[in-house]
């Protein structure tokens, strides 16, 4: 299995290369990758069913114990499926969707093939970091495939939109993933779930993993992304949005809720959100004049119903979900791409605009039927053995679950509503419209829209086929799962009837277009848009707000708030923490006190010096009073070090003031009241240092090791009886050739800037207009 | 073995003179105030190596007396660095004299001008805004274009 992702990152690396010599066909070449995976999944398929799961490990930081683990159980062949079988089949359909000679071809080649390979990783991984690293490189497909080449506004204000939405998600997924984790003591999935933790700590992973997986998979609040992430191409759109990515939320969900179905914190967000998304999604469905957005609310409002019945955590209702992930993949998938043919061929996908296309494209037709009756939940198609099981889940389940039913209901009243709409407004003759012109729907795209359709209407016949899969997977509820199987027909019980009466109350909403009309009706704050728009314009505003505060472009304001910062943070957590040390001493030695007035004298004048020379030779005053003070304290090189090179530093300074004016141009004072607010605070984070200096010295005891190492072996070691000498040269020579170094380019960087002068290119750098004449006046 | 009164004044009004410095509009005084912000770090790596003791040659006292060798090296090597970088900084001064015709630190313009742009949007939060996105916008991509303006 880990060859199997490899091989489709590596292919997705080539496929540019392949599209550059042979177009189109690269999609098809690509194809081989998720067909190959497919075929290799089902041939294993005896070992996901097995009691062991066939598990695979890869070490990639063994030292810190990051490792990337397969497991490959009836979930994650299940998502393979859907992965793997509609990635192959998209990827052919887009060989002949793309336009020959399209730049777009070597581009979403390659991303889909990409996506293809995260999505089997993510549906494969088993433990949490490599599932957040797949779950993000979906995310990221996702906005590269959504956003195109970004040419247009449209373009990149919705993939922006789908970026920041999930991509928010999954970084609360992060977070929940590794608290999970931590206080789990392992990173294993499926040792997580075996022995789930608990405690508060628990509750709060919880709820962020829950966030991520909804912002993935569309749900209410965050379901706006979806919608607009349609302007992809519609096979990325089929692929991406509609069989595997926006699953993905559905997949995590599912993959954690036999560890945690018992925690409210955990089933009470799933059901009230999965429900609200349920019913809101086929809502605004109904009132969609665009193919394809109709069917992006139609995915909404599936992706609800199957987080509620995540949610519900019954043996019933887990099989009834993992049969809808597979039926809603594949008849899903096959109206996106019919909805591609429809576009491609017509030029339009508005159903005020399309006439009679049933009777010109039977074929198609006869397919695109048998998927929305497998949405709408009609026999004898998947969708309805689904549905069956559902109801018939939630209505011997707990009492909570009679409530969700009634949700289920009214929002399969709303699928079966919006199915007839597409297929009524996609095919179906509208008397004021002249039939649509359009020419053969195309064998080959006819046929792949054909198969998964089809394979909705065989596998409800024989459900056998996927029911150890399915029933697999539901056993991780249960230890005794009741006596229930997969079938069209179960006697004439509940479920039949009340699916009867989903249908016939659903094609009544559809024939009074009692919705269409309602659905408009939204209050203004609860528009999800809105909201998404608000917190971005928030963050944009705060963003701009704290930078134009804190960056104001004055240098004094800046070094303010980064002294005001190291005062207030570290002085904080000091104080918090504080040890007085005992043993303070006025003096070491009685020189001290003379040279540190001196000091200090000196310091203070050169604050208040107007004349550059004077401030110059104060702050040379400065230095010869530290270097006595090093003599004092028995540092013999170091104070020879700080007389040379105050009396280098002094000569410097002189060669240049002696270009400057004599005086400190005191400009225009900006605030008068500033000097003693830049005083105040200097003297505040000075006198900071300072206590730090007496607390942190208070902590030493003695010489430390690595000096007492030094003193002892100089001699023997180095041959050199001054240690601090043998330090610099011997020890920690490659110390010092760091600083030759850094000696080395502030010389080559001083000379090349004083020597620039004479060479002034016209045209390069910020030169002000009056510059000329002040550079004239220089040079003299 | 805590740094002594009298050396903690010194560094505290080291400090203090060298951050005021460096909130001045004068680059030449910026510079001396990093001088004397170098001087008291190089005073402080010393000090904080403990109270003052015999010199450290081998052989010519216990290790015991020495003072620790290790904080003076490290000393030496900032002292060689501090020079470094005033040269450097005076060789920017200089620039910055003959191509400007000042040694005035400026505001930074680009700064400036988001300091403006968010006292504009202040200015513009108090007028009423009129609510004008309609209600298709939900469905994302039916929201009416805005103008593609570039900031400026």
């Amino acid at each position: 299995m880990l060859t199997a992702i490899a091989a489709h990152f590596v292919l997705a690396a080539f496929l540019p290369l392949i599209a550059r010599r042979w177009g189109r066909a690269a999609f098809v070449v690509g194809a081989l990758a998720p067909a190959a995976t497919l075929v290799f999944a089902l041939s294993r398929a005896s070992g996901a069913l097995a009691e062991r799961h066939p598990v695979e490990t890869f070490a990639w930081a063994p030292n810190i114990g990051l490792e990337f683990t397969t497991r490959f159980d009836e979930l994650a062949l299940l998502m393979i499926v859907l992965v793997s079988g509609i990635g192959a089949l998209v990827l052919c359909y887009y060989a002949c969707y793309a336009k020959p000679g399209d730049r777009a071809v070597s581009r979403d080649s390659s991303l889909l093939v990409l996506f293809a390979g995260s999505m089997l990783g993510l549906v494969l991984a088993d433990d949490v970091i490599s599932l957040y690293i797949f779950w993000e490189l979906t995310t990221v497909c996702s906005f590269l495939l959504v956003g195109g080449e970004g040419l247009t506004r449209k373009l990149r204000k919705s993939a922006t939109q789908a970026l920041l939405v999930t991509s928010l998600g999954g970084l609360a997924m992060l977070l929940g993933l590794l608290l999970l984790a931590t206080a789990a003591g392992t990173t294993r999935i499926s040792e997580i779930i075996a022995n789930p933790p608990g405690g508060g700590v628990v509750t709060a992973a919880v709820l962020l993993i829950l966030l991520g997986a909804f912002t993935k998979s569309a749900q209410v609040p965050f379901h706006p992304w979806l919608p607009g992430a349609m302007v992809a191409p519609t096979p990325v759109s089929a692929y991406l949005h509609a069989a595997a990515m926006v699953k993905a939320g559905v997949y995590l969900v599912a993959r954690f809720a036999p560890g945690f179905s018992d925690l409210p914190a955990w089933w009470l967000p799933i059901v009230v959100l999965g429900l609200w998304t349920m019913v809101l999604g086929g809502f605004r469905a109904l009132r969609q004049h665009d193919l394809k957005t109709l069917l992006a609310y139609g995915t909404i409002s599936q992706l609800g119903f199957l987080m509620v019945l995540v949610g519900a955590g019954t043996w019933i209702a887990a099989l009834a979900d993992v049969t809808l992930v597979l039926a809603h993949g594949l008849f899903k998938s096959a109206l996106f791409l019919t909805v591609g043919i429809i576009d491609k061929r017509t030029g339009t996908r508005d159903i005020r605009e399309l006439s009679g296309l049933g009777a010109r494209w039977p074929a198609l037709t006869v397919f695109a039927t048998l998927a929305v009756l497998s949405m709408a939940g009609f026999p004898p198609l998947l969708g309805f053995v689904g549905k069956e099981a559902a109801i018939e889940g939630l209505l011997h389940g707990e009492p909570k679950d009679l409530l969700l039913l009634a949700g289920v209901v009214l929002g399969s009243v709303f699928t079966v509503a919006y199915s007839l709409r597409f297929l009524v407004g996609a095919f179906g003759a509208r008397p004021t419209v002249a039939p649509t012109e359009a020419p053969p729907s195309g064998t080959v795209m006819t046929t792949i829209v054909g198969i998964p359709a089809v394979a909705g209407l065989v596998l409800a016949f024989v459900p056998g086929l996927v029911e150890p899969l399915l029933a697999g997977y539901a056993d991780a509820y249960s230890a005794n799962p009741p006596d229930y199987h997969l079938g069209l027909w179960h006697g004439f019980k509940l479920p039949l009837l009340l699916s009867i009466a989903i249908i016939i109350a659903g094609y009544l909403l559809h024939r009074t277009a009692l919705a269409p009309r309602l659905a408009g009706w939204v209050p203004g704050p609860l528009h999800a848009q809105r909201g998404y728009q608000a917190s971005v314009d928030g963050l944009v505003a705060l963003a701009q707000s704290v930078t134009g505060r804190l960056q104001a472009g004055s240098l004094p304001i800046y070094l303010g708030v980064i002294l005001v910062t190291m005062v207030a943070v570290p002085g904080a957590g000091l104080l918090s923490g504080i040890e007085t040390p005992v043993d303070l001493r006025a003096w070491d030695s009685l020189l001290q006190v003379p040279l540190a007035a001196l000091v200090l004298v000196a310091a203070g004048t050169v604050v208040l010096a107007r004349r550059r020379l004077t401030a110059v030779l104060l702050t040379g005053v400065v230095g010869y009073g530290i270097g006595a003070l090093f003599i004092v304290d028995g540092g013999a090189d170091l104070a020879l070090a700080q007389f040379l090179v105050e009396s280098l530093t002094l000569v410097v300074f002189v060669f240049v003031i002696r270009r400057f004016p004599p005086r400190f141009v005191d400009g225009r004072p900006y605030f008068p009241r500033a000097r003693w607010v830049k005083a105040g605070l200097a003297a505040v984070a000075g006198t900071f240092v300072a206590v730090l200096a007496v607390l942190f010295s208070g902590s030493r005891q003695g010489m430390p090791e690595a000096s007492r190492f030094y003193a002892e072996n100089a001699e023997s070691a180095t041959g050199a009886t001054n240690v601090v000498n043998a330090i610099i040269v011997d020890f920690r020579a490659f110390d010092t050739i760091g600083e030759i170094a850094v000696l080395a380019i502030a010389a080559t960087g001083a000379a090349s800037l004083i020597l620039a002068r004479a060479r002034q290119r016209p045209s390069g750098g910020y030169v002000p207009e009056d510059a000329g004449s002040e550079r004239t006046e220089v040079k003299q | 073995m805590t740094v002594n009164i009298t050396m903690a004044v010194v560094l505290a009004g080291l400090y203090t003179v060298g951050f005021y410095l460096l909130m001045q509009r004068s680059l030449m005084r910026v510079i001396l105030g990093i001088v004397i912000l170098g001087h008291g770090a190089n005073l402080f790596l010393q000090v904080a190596g403990g109270p003052p003791g015999e010199p450290v040659f081998a052989g010519s006292a216990l290790i015991e007396a020495m003072v620790d060798p290790l904080p003076q090296a490290l000393a030496l090597t900032a002292i060689v660095i501090t020079f470094a970088l005033t040269t450097f900084l005076l060789a920017l001064a200089y620039r910055s004299w003959a191509l400007l015709g000042h040694d005035e630190v400026q505001d930074d313009v680009e700064d400036r001008r988001i300091r403006e742009a968010e006292r504009r949007r202040e200015g513009m939060d108090e007028s009423d805004e009129p609510d004008t996105e309609p209600a298709e916008a939900v469905a994302g991509f039916e929201a009416p274009e805005a103008s593609e303006e570039v900031p400026r």
